[in-house]
């Protein structure tokens, strides 16, 4: 079992209670903001490469100011990239389209493609990434209901994300003494599976009821109410501001390809 | 079989988080209007059950290859759709965030493509009609398998559907669905068998688990505009395929082809100038395959002032500066804010 | 003989396959007096628990509340005056944060939130958790656990304090502090538990089950001092009376 995932989930959940001034920020504001970032990125057309680069400001700027460690962030997105982009990687066989010479060699357009990908994919993972990692679950989902998610959903994500480190003991228990008893096979047969995940479920199942009764004795009646809100101040504005402005001015204007051609005195 | 951002236009995430968006709120009524208060802690529970399952490998029987569970028909069959599409889409949430699974742009469709499908379609319409008794073996995992199958290959084929529609891969829609269906239908299989063996242990050992209920699971006018749906797709899907029929190489080559014309325009509307092209070429293949030999001379020529300034090597230098000093100034930042 | 805030008349429960869980039980518990409800496993403590806030209804007698029967109109008010603090604290705290566990009664109550913080506030401190204010719950120990359980009850101030194996999975400290506690509290306990050396430090009356049914009742030394009483019901004489250590 990934026993990994919970870790990361956990490692996430620090970050996310941090108290940082960009932490503190309204949750609303920064699910703003990072959707339009997503949107600027994935509006690029297919071979753009230096476009891009400017947005690259957006997450080191969250991961140092939210004191987030940008190795956690990039190791995440790293480790994901192959498995994501299968499809992409059939771009360099596909597009043979000759796009630009250095020296004697030639860059197919398959390539310049798949690499806008892999930066597109590196951009929009890590500022999803960098928004859990600067809010925290809890405010995320407090952000979501103030903006009109329905509340059973709200409650939902944070009940799940409260039980997954307790059905997770659970199950590490259980797979535990499996394998202590089957001589050191790491493998479960389907028998085997059935009982165990079966057993797991019933447990959970057990749990959720006792849960209810809980909640039943204390007054629960179908509404589950939380204090927690925020009231948007003017860090608030400069931040959804500033980075709308910047995402947009850098979606329509290349600073690199600018730059570049400043010293090697090229003029696109 | 989950999408990522990088591959899907925001005009195609986009369309799919409004599906998604409306098909929450649509469940989180229904499910409201269960009034069963019971639901809430045991939708959250399950979500964890079913994020803590899907780690857990067995060996399938005969391959001695590993699989695992994708939840959305068991949650179906326990939760009944509704609450289970809510929990799988909570489930999906928490990995878009957490980990590095695909983004949020792609979060919409990953909720509709493995969500909606197990839970309004393979369980309904499939699991509901065949496995009427689960205590009945036969019926029991026949009944998951197919389900889980046609679940998963519905679903598979959204995806292709939907990486099409973004125009960002360079794959054919021949190709792609060569490459998506046989895959997810192993997967389906193995879906089929998880499922079934968790429900027979759970049937077996607490029946009343198991979500039951007389009333249909959607209205006429549902099911209705569901089969609507699927004939608009379906038609849809043969305006991409009608001539794709002869083959994986034809299509690489028309896919080839397509590029180079395509490059110059950006965004769904060379998507759609494509579809045009291709459908009126179609008619006649000598025609095509006599173009694209003596133009290769002006085509090379034709590719050059065709992409922008991104891709010249002006541009690719700028962008290497600019990336580091993005890089420069974020670590300045992280700097001076240590010293405070 | 003033009225007990809660009685126990000829309860009787069967679950749904119709084993018999409680048969013709009666007792009565007075304001402020602390009870153990002593018994071995499968002696019906646990069921007989969840009698006392509605959350089960029983098959025959009744149960009544300050004289009432409890009734489903009066449910609500039940359920703030008798707090159940279950024997699983992850079931008892199902809240992303220490604050809004324990703020979950008064919210409920419809309080407004200047006194629901309030309240929160001092629940905990009352249990020596106020630092824990902003903590998930996966991150307390065992006995911070149980201590803010004990809290989300004490935020909508119940009458009566009914504890389910409080002192299970506690460390030797954990113990130690949740039984200081448990002394220092006014209102009524009602604790059921294998730790009978709680029993005897916290409790002046004992009631033991067996069976389903109350096979004794009266002071605490003198019952838990009955050497074959108590091995007669699955359970024997804790030291603390062996050794004549009373901490009364």
């Amino acid at each position: 079992m990934k026993a990994a995932r919970y870790i990361e989930v956990g490692q996430m959940d620090e970050l996310g209670r941090l108290d940082t001034p960009l932490h503190r920020l309204d949750a609303r504001v920064k699910m703003a903001v990072v959707a339009l970032f997503v949107v600027t990125v994935m509006s690029f057309p297919r071979y753009e490469i230096s476009g891009l680069m400017p947005l690259f400001l957006f997450p080191f700027v969250l991961m140092s100011s939210g004191n987030i460690p940008s190795g956690a962030i990039l190791k995440k997105v790293a480790l994901a990239l192959p498995f994501a982009l299968f499809v992409g990687l059939f771009n360099p066989l596909l597009d043979h389209s000759p796009v630009l010479t250095l020296g004697s060699w030639t860059v197919s357009g398959g390539w310049l493609s798949l690499t806008s990908i892999l930066l597109r994919f590196t951009l929009t993972v890590s500022a999803a990434l960098i928004l859990l990692a600067c809010t925290g679950i809890y405010r995320l989902c407090a952000g979501l209901e103030q903006i009109g998610v329905p509340a059973l959903f709200a409650t939902q994500l944070l009940f799940l994300y409260r039980y997954l480190f307790v059905i997770g003991d659970e199950a590490l228990r259980m797979i535990r003494s499996v394998r202590m008893r089957s001589a050191g096979s790491k493998k479960l047969s389907l028998r085997t599976y059935s009982t165990l995940t079966g057993h797991l479920l019933l447990r959970s199942i057990d749990r959720a009821q006792r849960i209810y009764r809980s909640m039943v004795s204390r007054g629960f009646a179908g509404q589950i109410r939380v204090l927690y809100r925020t009231r948007p101040g003017w860090r608030d504005a400069v931040f959804l501001i500033g980075w709308s402005a910047f995402f947009i001015l850098v979606r329509f204007w290349n600073p690199a390809a600018a730059l570049g051609g400043w010293l090697t005195g090229e003029h696109p | 079989m989950h999408m990522a951002d990088a591959l899907i236009s925001p005009a195609v995430g986009g369309t799919m988080w409004a599906a998604t968006a409306g098909l929450i709120a649509w469940c989180a009524k229904k499910v409201k209007e269960l009034h069963d208060d019971r639901l809430v802690p045991m939708m959250g529970v399950l979500g964890a059950f079913i994020f803590t399952a899907q780690m857990i490998n067995f060996t399938i029987p005969a391959t001695g290859s590993s699989g695992h569970l994708g939840g959305g028909l068991l949650l179906a069959v326990l939760l009944g759709p509704h609450a289970a599409f809510l929990v799988m889409a909570s489930i999906l949430t928490v990995q878009a965030l957490f980990f590095a699974d695909g983004g949020l742009l792609a979060l919409g469709c990953n909720i509709f493509n493995l969500g909606f499908f197990p839970a309004f379609v393979a369980y309904p319409l499939i699991y509901r009609v065949l496995v009427k008794n689960p205590q009945n073996r036969l019926r029991l995992w026949s009944g998951s398998i197919l389900s889980a199958v046609i679940g998963l290959q519905l679903g598979a084929f959204a995806v292709v559907l939907e990486t099409m529609a973004s125009g960002i891969s360079d794959l054919s829609f021949g190709t792609f669905v060569l490459l998506m269906q046989p895959i997810h239908l192993a997967i389906g299989v193995v879906e089929g068998l998880a499922t079934a063996a968790v429900v027979s242990f759970v049937v077996y050992a607490r029946p009343e688990a198991v979500h039951s209920t007389e009333r249909p699971v959607m209205t006429r006018r549902a099911l209705t505009g569901l089969i609507l749906t699927a004939v608009l797709l379906g038609g849809v899907a043969s305006w991409f395929a009608s001539g794709k029929l002869d083959g994986l190489e034809w299509s690489l080559e028309k896919t080839t082809g397509r590029e180079e014309l395509a490059a110059p325009e950006e965004g769904i509307h060379s998507n759609l100038a494509q579809l045009q092209e291709k459908t009126a070429f179609l008619p006649d293949y000598t025609f095509k395959v006599g173009e694209t030999e003596p133009d290769l001379p002006e085509e090379h020529e034709a590719a050059w002032p065709a992409v922008d300034a991104g891709t010249s090597l002006s541009g690719l230098l700028g962008g290497l500066i600019t990336l580091a000093a993005a890089a420069g100034i974020g670590y300045s930042l992280r700097t001076r804010h240590k010293n405070e | 003989m003033s009225t007990p805030v809660l009685e126990i008349k000829n309860l009787g429960f069967c679950y749904p396959d119709g084993t018999e869980a409680l048969h013709n039980i009666s007792c009565r518990f007075e304001y402020g007096e602390a009870v153990g409800l002593i018994g071995g496993n499968g002696a019906g403590k646990s069921t007989l628990l969840q009698h006392l806030n509605g959350c089960l209804t029983p098959s025959e007698g009744t149960v009544l509340f300050g004289g009432i029967p409890i009734s489903r109109e009066m449910l609500a008010e039940v359920r703030r005056a008798v707090g159940v603090v279950f024997q699983d604290p992850d079931d008892q705290l199902f809240m992303s944060t220490v604050f809004d566990d324990v703020a979950f009664g008064p919210l409920n109550l419809g309080l407004p939130s200047d006194e629901v913080t309030a309240r929160v506030h001092c629940a905990l401190e009352r249990v020596g958790m106020r630092h824990l204010c902003d903590r998930p719950p996966y991150k307390l120990s065992g006995g911070e656990k149980r201590a803010v359980s004990i809290a989300t009850i004490l935020a909508v101030s119940p009458d009566i304090i009914v504890l389910d194996e409080p002192s299970s999975n506690l460390d030797p400290r954990g113990r130690r502090r949740l039984i200081d506690l448990l002394r220092g509290f006014g209102q009524t306990r009602i604790i059921a538990t294998h730790d009978l050396e709680l029993v005897v430090e916290v409790c002046q009356r004992a009631i033991v089950l067996d069976g389903g049914r109350i096979v004794a009742e009266g002071p605490v030394v003198e019952i838990l001092n009955n050497e074959e009483l108590m091995l007669a019901h699955g359970l024997e004489r804790p030291h603390i009376l062996r050794h004549q250590h009373p901490h009364h």
